[in-house]
């Protein structure tokens, strides 16, 4: 796995150099078709720039950046969708250059993950809050002086450590 | 000299940290009062340690001191005496020495503006911070001294990562830090609470202002740092998920939570384990940025896994402080009280619903954070977890609590009425939802997340005025609405202030996200390029001398209407001191949006007179993404400048509930 991401990074590092001969005849304009420029962006922004820190390959400056902008601008020309174009990238890449993991076995988790959370969270802030009412039934309620005498006696803070907290 | 002198300084408050931790500690568990006494003093002497040691390697740097092992790495000698300054957290070394020192002045604010907390309270908060003190010092001496020496010394110093020079630096990573290490008073405090057992109002009114002002400290340190990359890194975000960004974010999302909680424990006495656990929660969040930040761990899992010593040690001192804790809290937490009755929908509830989300959003960005070094460590592959992620699972989460946010000042406490709330914020739901709908084909197009983020957005600001109005006018009786609303107290205005600043941040986000537009494209002397309604002409790029660097410094025309309305000046620098070209965007600013203009690379490197990649941006009300920011450190600064929190703790003054029967 390890080898074939360095021959892959190597790979791509010997097409940025080879991209950067032929840079001079770009063509002039490069938002001339604004359909494709904009899918472009949405597209690079999903990538990976692959030898920067971590930046798009929308954001990032660096040749390969560059090299694949004008890539994937060309087969947008050509005519494919932008399924096929991240496909693409995936399998000279791998993963890695999705900012957006794909969903399969080792990410289940990551995508799982946060409805999880979001379950489990609600359902424990419902356990708590019913708890916490049937506990509070247990007891008799306050008449309003005793409410009141008990928040005093709760805010003072201080001396008695004991009781105070479970007055009501 | 000088650099042995703050060495020595370093070396000297390591026991002084220890002494004072131990004693205070065990004379407040075992009430021996000169022990007690001494938590004070010892504060401020490790304050005065620390500070000394700091300013021998401000010195350092100001004398350009190469034989200084970090001050010849991080500095040169052309450096401005600004970046000079600042330099000294600009490595790892010195920014654990200003984490160090945020933490002593921290500490030594507490012995100041707490002198009607009880002695042994104090005793017990200061020697928390100065056990932690200690760790940190440990840490610094042993694996990350910057006193460090090379003899002979270098003729000249690496220089300041270019990036770095920038009056960003100046103030992001201070600020930052005060709000990081600022959780630290409110995780002192907590512990205190759980070692003494005190864990009542009296704490929560404590430990508020303090944990108001750390965050305040954050959200602007978080802030200045997005803008930072927005202006300094040319590629015209303000936010990418980064892991460093997401190592100050989380404390924030906790620390929010925290604020909240602990507002509950003081007006009603509830949730107290909660708000214990979030205080340490929000501190651990701190410690464990630091380690993500510090370690190396981000760059590379195996670069750390082959120099471990510095990562190590942080995380060995992550899991004790972690561990110690929550060891306390599950020794502690069963003896605390439930406090107030509240119904199922109320102002607790509420709260308490607001705390889960936050709770669930802190999660999730930590998830994320983790996973793909989880994945790498496992050697299961290689992955990137980015933007469309978080956004797309981020979203969910706060779309809810944004909505609540509007519901939350309006409900009572201990028990409120939904169908009462209905009635009366159904109205606000409908020209929310207007605005909503038709508001964005005046900017062009609807999509499904524009319309959702401009439908919390006016909810929250319409829910918030109508909230302000009500209660001005209940209590208003004879005297005229302006005077009335001056006479609310501070809190309430801070909370609003507060609520709109998360507003105004919604509506730039969204306007962002929906409107903005870029365009990459080649401009030769002369060309002009348009988006939405701005040309610009580029005139063509001049060598300009900087103080440490050569730029290439672009001139742009910027049009409206077809007349010319200022020229604008993005830069290219190389420094001297290193191969890597810096960006410097040119930014025209303004209320409803920015125009932005950055230089990529000359066309031709022979020819930088010719012609240039240039992107320009148009960025639809991208500063109130950070104008909201400002207003809710606003709202949390009013809010504790409140008149309960002068007489903090003072007997015999109002207590909550008496405030709150009144």
């Amino acid at each position: 796995m390890k080898a074939l991401s360095c021959t892959r990074l190597l790979a791509a590092l010997v097409l940025a150099l080879a991209c950067q001969l032929g840079l001079a005849e770009e063509a002039r304009p490069l938002a001339d078709d604004p359909v494709a420029e904009k899918r472009l962006q949405a597209i690079s922004a999903e990538l990976r720039c692959l030898v920067c820190q971590n930046e798009t390959i929308a954001g990032s400056n660096a040749d390969l950046a560059k090299d694949l902008r004008r890539e994937i601008r060309g087969m947008i020309q050509a005519g494919q969708s932008d399924q096929q174009i991240i496909d693409f990238m995936v399998t000279r890449y791998g993963d890695f250059v999705l900012y957006r993991p794909p969903f399969k076995s080792v990410t289940l988790l990551l995508w799982v993950g946060p409805l999880l959370f979001l379950v489990v969270g609600i359902a424990a802030l419902q356990l708590y809050m019913r708890r916490r009412a049937r506990l509070l039934q247990d007891s008799r309620p306050l008449s309003e002086a005793e409410a009141r005498q008990a928040e005093a006696l709760l805010a003072e803070g201080s001396n008695d450590t004991q009781g105070k907290g479970t007055a009501p | 000299m000088i650099p042995e002198l703050g060495h020595f300084a370093l070396i000297l408050s390591l026991p002084v940290a220890a002494l004072v931790g131990v004693l205070a500690l065990l004379g407040a568990h075992r009430n021996r009062a000169p022990w007690i006494a001494l938590a004070k003093p010892g504060a401020q002497a490790l304050a005065l340690l620390v500070t000394v040691a700091y300013l021998c390697l401000t010195q350092a740097f100001i004398a350009n001191d190469f034989s200084v092992i970090y001050v010849a790495q991080h500095s040169n000698s052309l450096l401005p005496l600004q970046y000079r300054i600042a330099g000294v957290w600009g490595g790892h070394e010195g920014s654990l020495l200003l984490w160090m020192l945020m933490l002593s002045w921290w500490a030594l604010l507490v012995t100041w503006f707490s002198r009607n907390l009880p002695a042994p309270m104090l005793a017990r908060v200061l020697g928390t911070l100065c056990l932690v003190a200690f760790g940190f010092l440990l840490f610094i001496l042993l694996t990350s001294n910057p006193f460090e020496r090379i003899l002979p010394g270098v003729a000249e110093g690496k220089d300041l990562n270019p990036l770095l020079q920038d009056p960003g630096l100046i103030i992001h990573p201070p600020l930052l830090y005060m709000g990081y290490v600022g959780f630290s008073v409110a995780y002192a405090f907590a512990v205190a609470a759980l070692l003494s057992g005190q864990l009542d109002a009296a704490w929560a009114r404590w430990s508020r202002p303090w944990t108001v002002v750390a965050w305040i400290f954050l959200t602007l340190g978080i802030a200045m740092g997005s803008w930072w990359a927005y202006y300094e890194l040319g590629w015209g975000g303000w936010w990418f998920w980064d892991p460093v960004e997401n190592a100050s974010f989380m404390p924030w999302l906790i620390g929010t939570a925290l604020l909240h909680s602990l507002a509950v424990t003081e007006k009603r006495g509830s949730f107290k384990n909660w708000t214990v656990l979030l205080a340490i929660s929000a501190f651990s969040l701190s410690l464990l940025g630091t380690f993500l930040v510090r370690s190396g761990v981000l760059t590379s899992v195996h670069a750390f896994a082959t120099d471990p010593t510095r990562g190590v040690f942080i995380l060995a001192f992550l899991v004790t402080v972690i561990g110690a804790s929550l060891a306390l809290f599950v020794w502690r937490a069963p003896s605390v009280g439930l406090g107030g009755r509240f119904g199922l929908f109320s102002r607790e509830s509420l709260l308490l619903t607001n705390n889960v989300l936050l709770a669930v959003a802190t999660g999730t960005v930590l998830l994320g954070t983790l996973y793909p070094l989880l994945v790498d460590a496992l050697a299961l592959g290689k992955i990137s977890v980015g933007p469309p992620y978080f956004n797309a699972v981020f979203a969910p989460i706060m779309a809810p609590l944004l909505f609540l946010m509007g519901v939350g000042p309006f409900a009572r406490w201990k028990h409120a009425s939904i169908a009462e709330i209905a009635r009366l914020l159904k109205w606000a739901l409908a020209v929310a939802g207007v605005v909503a709908v038709t508001l964005p084909f005046l900017y062009g197009s609807w999509t499904p997340l524009v319309g959702l983020g401009l439908l919390l957005a006016t909810w929250i600001t319409l829910t918030a005025v109508l909230h302000f109005v009500q209660r001005v006018q209940a209590t208003r009786g004879d005297a005229g609405f302006l005077a009335a609303a001056l006479r609310q107290p501070r809190h309430f205005w801070g909370m609003h202030l507060a609520h709109l600043g998360v507003a105004v941040f919604v509506v730039g986000v969204t306007m962002v996200g929906g409107y903005e537009e870029e365009k990459d494209v080649k401009m030769g002397p002369g060309d002009t390029v348009t988006v939405s309604g701005y040309s610009f002409r580029f005139l063509g790029v001049q060598r300009v001398e900087g103080p440490n660097y050569v730029a290439m410094r672009g001139e742009v025309e910027l049009l409206k209407n077809g007349k010319v309305d200022r020229l604008l000046h993005p830069e290219k620098r190389n420094y001297h001191s290193s191969m890597m070209p810096m960006t410097e965007a040119a930014i025209d600013a303004g209320l409803l949006r920015d125009v932005y203009v950055s230089l990529g690379e000359p066309i031709d490197r022979d020819q930088p007179e010719g012609e240039w990649a240039v992107r320009v941006y148009y960025k639809p009300f991208v500063d109130w993404i950070w104008g909201g920011c400002v207003l809710m450190s606003l709202g949390g600064l009013i809010a504790i400048l409140d008149r309960r929190y002068r007489n903090v703790g003072r007997r015999g003054t109002a207590t909550p509930a008496q405030e709150a029967a009144a």
